[in-house]
């Protein structure tokens, strides 16, 4: 019986090769190559391309951890990606829940399209808009001043809420996508079987619908949580003086000094961090779900 | 039959392919340069290529990191490169660029002495890089804000100004600004700890990091920033090009000035087509082209800003022998000096957090 499954698996794995090997390919030369070629530079003295004579060492990730200002940044980062998840829960997930189980027909293409529109925009051109918004004499900052009786002073521009707004707003359909899939899937007698014996809408809520929904927030906040702990063009653009970021000294680590090697090692220490986060959270996650 | 058929396609190729390359490669020359920098304005690559029936064909880079590793990693492919003085050393010492016989270059003669004879640019007596334009990293005023232009670098630290002053997210620059502050030589800094102190109490005065032209027009366009530093040619562009409220103030304690120079690099396949582009670009008809169409640095060759009116800013202001006394040009700096700074300059930017 067991050998059967497995010849059977064996048969079904040769078959399936040909669908699976294009995506394989690709990763392998688009990501897993240049993905290795960066740990080997991680370990360098020097890139081999500036012609200089180069050797291994430790240096690069021991220097992280001899001056505070690394770790300083981390940690700013990390908080940084759980607040922009915590505000993409907040504003995704009802607006994912009116989607799968409020709107029909028409009125819901209409809202999915305004929810995906911002994936077809370029991202640059983006941050570039909400720096017109946010700016002292910009939109948001006249508008209320026309409607208001009193005078407010509105700069948010170049400041840490500036930056979450951008975030916010760039990774919010992600959360809306993942949550709607998942809300849209549970079967509409359920709810009903639930207030039919007495829960309230709270309690359907609460012991229904969030747990059923729980794959969707997790994939939804893991897609939004690594992205924004390494970004580096929103809080360089909309964060100003407060903009600095891990991402941001990684970023330089690559243009500003040519240092590779040094760049390439905050990277993956920044990947193991967020490794180590997702590996800590899973139980607790699947438990949830 | 199949395979020796397969093999002559592929040698047939392969020749018709590289005889092709060849020819092409034969009138073109290949610039490897700022974006937006002079030797891309559409007339001047008109007129060059009108003049001597070369082709100009421009490539950019975006900070002379990525220059020197474009140089390193395509051998053969440029002819002529855009290269600040102070990384000439290193880009020869490299064995990226090669001597210019400057014999061929008519307008080399004009070019000032001091400049043409910079250590910088010639070792061994032979001439690495030929100097083309040169400004200053000085501060620039939003005239909005001032009845009186400043003359000293203190207003940037002045409390009046909180909030509204802007300096390049450059660490190199920023270092520099304060040992210009310090009363220091920015090409020796004794007293580092003096800088970082100066800069310190000069991150709470700030607004945000500029690193565009763009940025600082912007600002200054939605009236949001008073003071900052600023390149001597983006603020003349500013003020000519966009007609915003710019202007350049070259303070007291002084300023870092730079120069700009052209090189051949190794295995140029077409060196009398760079001698003939570098010629055109110090050329004082081209200049004044550039200076009254678009805005422009200082060029190098002394008949060329001759040849601008005579209140022109670059030939007034930026000739002045006061000005002169007070800036400082920045010589080479080492890779070790160079990540030095960028460690002070993000431990500065994380402090002000």
């Amino acid at each position: 019986m067991a050998a059967q499954s497995a010849t059977a698996s064996r048969g079904g794995l040769r078959k399936a090769l040909p669908l699976m090997a294009p995506a394989y390919l690709w990763l392998t030369v688009a990501i897993f190559l240049p993905l290795s070629a960066m740990v080997f530079f991680s370990f360098m003295t020097d890139l081999p391309l500036s012609g200089k004579p180069w050797a291994f060492t430790l240096g690069n990730y021991a220097a992280f951890f001899s001056q505070s200002l690394y770790l300083t940044l981390l940690l700013a980062s990390l908080r940084l990606g759980l607040e922009v998840t915590l505000w993409c829960v907040v504003i995704g997930y009802p607006a994912a829940y009116v989607l799968a189980k409020v709107l029909k027909g028409r009125s819901r293409e209409a809202i999915f399209l305004l929810v995906i529109l911002p994936f077809w925009s370029n991202g640059l051109v983006r941050i570039f808009s909400w720096a017109m918004v946010l700016r002292e004499g910009g939109i948001l900052d006249t508008a209320l001043n026309a409607v208001l009786p009193f005078k407010i002073n509105i700069d948010l521009m170049y400041s840490y809420p500036a930056v979450i707004i951008g975030l916010v707003h760039s990774y919010v359909p992600y959360m809306v996508l993942t949550c709607y899939l998942t809300l849209q899937a549970i079967d509409d007698s359920l709810i009903e079987a639930g207030r039919s014996l007495g829960a309230s809408r709270l309690q359907v809520l609460k012991r229904v619908i969030i747990p059923l929904s729980m794959p969707g927030l997790v994939a939804g906040a893991a897609l939004i949580f690594v992205p924004v702990v390494g970004s580096f063009m929103e809080p360089r653009i909309l964060g100003g003086r407060t903009g600095t970021f891990y991402g941001t000294v990684i970023e330089d680590q690559f243009v500003a000094v040519f240092n590779w090697p040094l760049g390439a090692a905050l990277s993956f220490i920044l990947l193991a961090v967020v490794l180590v986060i997702l590996a800590i959270a899973s139980p607790v996650l699947r438990r949830a779900t | 039959m199949r395979m020796p058929d397969l093999t002559a396609l592929l040698t047939a190729t392969a020749v018709f392919t590289s005889a092709f390359a060849f020819t092409a490669q034969a009138g073109e020359v290949h610039v490897l340069n700022w974006k937006g920098y002079g030797a891309d304005e559409p007339w001047a690559i008109a007129a060059f290529e009108k003049a001597t029936g070369d082709k100009v064909i421009n490539d950019f880079f975006n900070s002379e990191q990525e220059m020197l590793t474009k140089l390193r990693t395509n051998p053969g492919l440029y002819d002529v490169v855009m290269i600040n003085a102070a990384f000439n050393d290193q880009a020869m010492s490299e064995k990226l660029i090669q001597p210019i016989d400057v014999s061929k270059l008519a307008n080399y003669a004009d070019i000032s002495k001091d400049k043409a004879g910079s250590p910088m640019l010639d070792h061994d007596g032979k001439v690495y890089g030929v100097p083309w334009v040169w400004g200053l990293t000085a501060l620039a005023i939003n005239e909005k804000s001032f009845d009186k232009p400043p003359t000293s670098i203190a207003e940037m630290w002045d409390p009046a100004h909180k909030g509204r002053v802007v300096i390049r997210d450059d660490a190199v620059e920023a270092v520099q600004f304060g040992a210009i502050a310090t009363g220091q030589n920015i090409n020796d800094i004794k007293d580092m700890d003096a800088v970082k102190t100066k800069l310190t109490s000069l991150m709470p005065q700030i607004k945000t990091f500029w690193s565009s032209e763009n940025d600082w027009n912007q600002m200054v366009a939605s009236n949001q920033i008073d003071i900052g530093t600023y390149w001597s040619g983006s603020a003349d562009r500013a003020k000519t090009h966009f007609k915003l409220p710019v202007s350049l103030v070259i303070p007291q304690e002084g300023a870092v000035a730079w120069l700009d120079a052209f090189s051949i690099p190794v295995g140029s396949k077409n060196v009398a087509g760079a001698e003939a582009f570098i010629n055109y670009m110090i050329d004082p008809k081209f200049y004044v082209e550039w200076v009254t169409k678009v805005g422009a640095p200082v060029s190098a060759n002394t008949k060329a800003v001759e040849a601008l009116p005579e209140d022109a800013f670059n030939r007034k202001v930026m000739g002045s022998p006061d000005v002169a006394k007070r800036i400082q040009f920045q010589a080479p700096i080492t890779d070790a000096q160079r990540e030095a700074y960028l460690a002070l300059w993000q431990q500065l930017k994380v402090d002000v957090k």
